[in-house]
């Protein structure tokens, strides 16, 4: 579970995530939709304690992130998709990363084959292409068996059946019980994926729905989205005049 | 999958978890191994040479065979940077504050890591280039012993300096963030900042890295500056010098590493 309560962050005069709640139960996907720049990477990162809110806070399980006492035990994330030193092998990056929380050698095995990627483990990840390396990203939110899973738009850089893998994995990690909330632009791909979706623009909520609730505002999701985000563009531009 | 969500262990991440990641980042990558091993092979090549040119084994012999040392200072410097640098050059720097939100933790451990591993480099350098120095002496030419007074002492801080430098590094990693301008900095504070401070002020020389290094540390005896009243520093403050450059860069670096945005 997340809970995010009036989120707020500036850069200089530009705020950039607006007084911004909403929850991500556990047993579903969630889908943060907005349009590029609207806000959702660094929600995510506020969310991660990596970056500082101006106003508001984000609690995972109840607790700040600071406060976990396992946080990759808890919460698992995919923010880029190359978080890694490129001279680095996949395996000795998620070795590490394991080292962190007190995780077994086997584990890293585990999420690497879950990932498919036993047979490029060895190799410098500076050399995997796009999908490999969200694939590596994957695999590392995996590693502690969390409860949450954040990920920023997972689905970049992989191919059809790339996407259809990571679609199917989410949706099992949310039958299990777990919270997944996944960013991405792509409506359609939403449609498929997420139980409910949170929709922002210019760092405010506009929509904290189902997926089949947006759907209905228009003849499809993908217009009632436009329309929710172009609604916003324009209150923006109209305060900018 | 297995089920999730009860299979949390007691305890919670604790710095020795951390220092466990830390040394296996710095281990895994090739750059590290070949960066320690160039430090070590340059300095004992340079003692090498220093004895075979020597036509004796008093004075400033000893001294003279750690003179290599300063290559191996360049080095380490840069490995220290890069432990932090490289982390934000890639990205890896938030998979790492994901991992352990507590920032200072974190860079507790890798100041432990790279100190510990500079440490081992520098001894393993100086005492190398000692031996690398004596064995070539000319014939008839005694090498010194390690018991005779200073020796042993000049060969155990020449290797310790390297330890400092690359905490100086690190902290300097944690507040530029960027490579190519923390290494400048590093070498400038180190190496090319005596060419301009040092021909100004010579009061201010024997506080600099480079010369606590060489005249300080690499010293069997104390030894003064040529025609001045002032001396070099002692052995052990020269060392504790360098403990506080390491220690104000190390400050520094963990005030903006608690702040900043990562």
């Amino acid at each position: 579970m997340i809970e995010v309560r009036g989120l707020t962050k500036r850069y200089g005069s530009a705020v950039a995530v607006d007084r911004l709640s909403f929850d991500v139960p556990p047993g579903a996907v969630t889908g943060f939709l907005g349009l590029n720049g609207s806000g959702k990477s660094t929600t995510m990162r506020m969310i991660l304690g990596l970056d500082a809110p101006d106003a508001g806070h984000a609690r995972i399980g109840g607790e700040a992130y600071r406060q976990l006492r396992w946080p990759l035990r808890e919460a698992g994330a995919l923010l880029e998709s190359r978080a890694f030193h490129p001279g680095r092998s996949a395996r000795a990056h998620l070795t590490a990363m394991a080292a962190s929380n007190s995780i077994s050698q086997s584990r890293v095995a585990e999420v690497l084959e879950i990932v498919g990627l036993e047979s490029a483990a060895g190799k410098r990840a500076g050399k995997f292409s796009l999908g490999m390396a969200q694939r590596l990203g994957i695999a590392a939110a995996l590693l502690g068996d969390p409860a949450v899973l954040l990920l920023d738009e997972p689905m970049n850089g992989l191919d059809p059946e790339g996407i259809r893998w990571i679609r199917g994995l989410l949706r099992s990690l949310a039958a299990e019980g777990r919270a997944v909330l996944v960013s991405s632009h792509l409506i359609s791909e939403m449609a498929l994926m997420a139980d409910r979706l949170v929709v922002i623009g210019q760092g405010r909520l506009l929509a904290d729905t189902t997926a089949a609730e947006l759907s209905s505002r228009a003849p499809s999701l993908e217009e009632a989205f436009l329309q929710l985000a172009g609604d916003s563009a324009q209150y923006q531009a109209r305060n900018m005049s | 999958m297995t089920a999730h969500a009860s299979h949390q262990p007691p305890g919670r991440y604790r710095f020795r978890h951390l220092a466990q990641m830390e040394w296996i980042k710095l281990r895994s990558l090739r750059s590290t191994w070949l960066t320690l091993a160039i430090a070590v092979a340059a300095s004992a090549g340079i003692a090498l040479a220093t004895g075979s040119s020597s036509t004796t084994s008093g004075g400033m012999f000893v001294s003279n065979t750690l003179v290599g040392m300063l290559i191996g200072v360049l080095l380490i410097g840069t490995v220290g940077v890069l432990a932090m640098t490289s982390e934000y050059t890639s990205g890896t720097i938030r998979a790492t504050f994901a991992a352990a939100p507590r920032r200072l933790r974190v860079l507790a451990a890798k100041a432990a890591v790279v100190g510990a591993v500079a440490l081992i480099t520098g001894e393993a350098a100086a005492f190398l280039s000692f031996f690398a120095g004596c064995m070539t002496l000319r014939h008839g030419i005694t090498a010194p012993a390690l018991s005779q007074p200073g020796v042993l002492r000049a060969i155990v801080l020449a290797g310790a300096s390297l330890s400092p430098i690359a905490l100086f590094g690190l902290g300097l990693g944690a507040i530029i963030r960027h490579t190519a301008a923390a290494i400048t900095v590093v070498v400038g504070i180190v190496f090319v900042g005596e060419s301009f401070i040092g021909q100004l002020d010579l009061a201010i020389r024997p506080y600099l890295p480079i010369y606590i290094v060489s005249h300080s540390l690499s010293a069997t005896t104390p030894l003064c500056l040529p025609g001045a009243a002032s001396c070099w520093l002692s052995a052990w403050s020269g060392l504790g010098m360098l403990a506080v450059y390491a220690a104000i860069a190390m400050v520094l670096g963990a005030l903006i590493l608690a702040r900043r945005d990562a």
